[in-house]
């Protein structure tokens, strides 16, 4: 078992012409993801490694049932693409552009309130169902398929860190979501815990953090009340200067909000497993899962 | 991206935000021409750097003659300025900004900034102005209002009367001040900002408000529709090596500490720093040098941590994931020899072909120590520099 994705996700990727989104459509189905469609407006009736490019995704979910789609278009169109696989009726959308402005994205996130759609990023790597379907960016290589740990991050490469020490200690992964750096996303931490703890397969959830907002709080709150299932977890940004964007454009530290210190007490406090130092939380995991 | 105050009473102006009448000088004698073109006192002479407080740090002086305004003019421009936000180092000022008085009756706050958790667009007000607001909404958080504005269906009248009535205006001064916030929230959306402050927002004795004091930052993503903005970067604010940095596409910013870092990815970055502290020492930078990494990042990502002269050893970082690290270890070599690094490199990489790409870093004959994991990396780098 697994959430939000697994072996019945048909992906659509829009932006499949341009270098990413060739690139990692082709790691994609290597990874055994089944890709359906791509979508490139101006380029339908074209193929991409053997895929079908269509012109809008309206066309590519009648013709090919897809339900999924993965969204690699340029920051100043990527909010129309995501409101486009909204008005096509895509269930999950995996938007992995970074630099969509806050205003555009804040926009979507109303829309999607009055949708059927699931959008998970953006500036995100995307999600993974370890063995069963890869839909973003992560090296496939490093998940282990067969496990009962759900993961889930703010972050991309920090996950693969992660995700790569609970390998090393034998531990699989279930699903492993990266919901994103930016300040304004689809699917938040609350979303994954709950569908993590509603999943018979996934026993113990990571949880990954960083500084900035308050989403990090909400879910230890949401974990105190809620979930049953062990939750380690990990903040970054211990030693962030306040009122500078780390990298991030949602990691920041505004006055005494969102700081690493702050998160991680109330963290503690609703029992979860806190590993404060990012070299040891394999063992962590190992120790408490 | 942040702006001086004058170039956001400029920008206020084109949205009939009420501001002070004024003008601004690079020298006394222009802060003398102002003067005299305003032909009213007393004068304020305010210091214009991006860091707020500066006020307190003897930055914003009021004049009472021309001459007066001339003799602080000339002190505030070229002083160094320190406040609570410019660090110890504090700003160089480079400019003022010469306004007329005003019969202040009352000072209020008022600010628009989204709230990502609600994605709405909030405007905040209170009655207490001219104080730091965070330490209004931690001592006395009832006195700030706050009205969520949707921003599919933007601003309404009663958005603006729920803030009024909320501070207490007379019916004297709140139709002009809901048409201020009107085009306030205007301005807001339309140039993609990511705070517009007004502390204070003043009420005179003749009962009209003006913006006192503006504060406008610009969500950076959205500038690639708003060039005009551009052209109000003023670089003299910005650290000379995150500038340097900037133009690479690389995020970095500079730290105290001496142990220079290179990572890819901004939560893994931050994550790094965290433990070259947990081992002992203390992060010179942090830097994401993107979610892919190429020798020509890594040359130039060795260019600006090396530019800072504190750097005693640095630590590369890298989760390739499908990025092969033989590829990578070829590019950290050729760039350490390009660039002839001096400084001991401790580096950590996991990818494909890992074991190929640590061969390659140990037969270069450079300073090259690699790590097995993190902690090792961060371990190792801490005994070299302590």
């Amino acid at each position: 078992m697994s959430i939000f994705v697994d072996k019945n996700t048909r992906l659509l990727v829009q932006g499949i012409t341009g270098n990413e989104g060739k690139f990692h459509t082709k790691q994609c189905i290597d990874y055994g993801t089944n890709v359906v469609a791509g979508v490139t407006p101006g380029k339908g009736g074209q193929t991409m490694d053997g895929v079908p490019v269509f012109n809008s995704v309206m066309d590519a979910v009648q013709q090919t049932r897809a339900n999924c789609s993965m969204i690699f278009v340029p920051p100043p169109f990527a909010a129309d693409a995501i409101l486009e696989a909204i008005d096509a009726g895509i269930e999950l959308i995996v938007a992995i552009t970074e630099g969509i402005p806050v205003m555009d994205m804040m926009k979507v996130k109303n829309l999607l309130k009055n949708s059927n759609s699931r959008l998970i990023g953006p500036n995100c790597p995307g999600i993974i169902s370890p063995g069963q379907a890869k839909i973003g960016i992560m090296p496939g290589n490093i998940h282990l398929p067969g496990g009962h740990v759900g993961v889930v991050s703010r972050s991309g490469t920090l996950t693969y860190e992660v995700v790569h020490q609970l390998t090393k200690k034998n531990l699989g992964q279930t699903t492993c979501i990266g919901i994103g750096g930016d300040p304004v996303n689809g699917t938040n931490f609350i979303d994954c815990l709950r569908a993590f703890e509603a999943d018979p397969a996934t026993k113990a959830i990571v949880m990954v953090g960083e500084i900035g907002g308050n989403s990090e709080e909400a879910a230890a709150a949401f974990i105190a009340d809620h979930v049953s299932k062990p939750v380690v977890g990990f903040i970054a940004g211990l030693t962030a200067p306040p009122g500078r964007r780390m990298g991030h454009a949602g990691a920041i530290i505004s006055g005494n909000s969102g700081t690493a210190q702050g998160k991680i007490a109330v963290m503690k406090e609703a029992g979860i497993h806190v590993c404060e130092n990012l070299g040891e939380l394999g063992e962590v995991c190992a120790d408490n899962f | 991206m942040k702006i001086h105050e004058y170039q956001a009473k400029e920008l206020f102006r084109k949205y009939k935000i009420p501001v002070p009448e004024g003008g601004v000088a690079h020298s006394k004698d222009e802060a003398f021409e102002i003067a005299e073109r305003l032909a009213s006192l007393p004068l304020v002479v305010k210091a214009q750097i991006h860091a707020g407080g500066r006020g307190k740090g003897g930055g914003v002086k009021l004049a009472r003659s021309l001459d007066e305004v001339k003799t602080i003019a000339h002190e505030i421009i070229g002083m160094n300025l320190v406040t609570h936000q410019t660090g110890p180092g504090g700003q160089k000022v480079k400019k003022v900004l010469v306004e007329q008085g005003l019969n202040i009756d009352k000072e209020l706050y008022l600010s628009i900034v989204p709230d990502r958790e609600t994605a709405t667009i909030v405007i905040m007000a209170s009655e207490a102005g001219g104080m730091d607001i965070e330490a209004v909404a931690e001592e006395t958080p009832e006195k700030i209002i706050r009205v969520h504005v949707d921003p599919l269906a933007g601003i309404q009248p009663f958005h603006c009367r729920r803030t009024a009535f909320g501070l207490n205006l007379s019916s004297a001064v709140m139709k002009e001040f809901n048409k201020m916030v009107m085009g306030l929230y205007r301005f807001f959306v339309d140039y993609d900002c990511s705070l517009v402050e007004i502390n204070p927002l003043v009420i005179t004795k003749e009962e009209t408000i003006i913006a006192l004091d503006a504060k406008v930052n610009f969500d950076s993503n959205a500038l690639f529709r708003h060039k005009d903005i551009l052209a109000y970067r003023d670089l003299d604010e910005e650290d000379p090596l995150e500038v340097e940095a900037s133009k690479f596409n690389l995020n970095y910013i500079n730290m105290d500490g001496n142990v220079g870092n290179m990572v890819n990815g901004a939560g893994l970055a931050m994550a790094t720093m965290d433990i070259i502290k947990q081992a002992g020492a203390e992060p010179a930078n942090f830097l994401d040098v993107g979610g892919g990494a190429n020798a020509e990042m890594v040359e130039n990502g060795f260019r600006i941590i090396l530019s800072d002269n504190k750097v005693k050893g640095i630590l590369i970082n890298i989760f390739g994931g499908i990025l092969r690290c033989d590829i990578l270890a070829q590019g950290v070599v050729q760039a350490a020899k390009k660039i002839g690094v001096t400084v001991p490199i401790v580096i950590r990489m996991e990818g494909t072909n890992v074991e190929e790409g640590r061969r390659i870093l140990a037969d270069s004959g450079l300073n090259l120590i690699t790590a097995v994991d993190l902690k090792d990396a961060a371990e190792k780098v801490a005994s070299i520099v302590n």
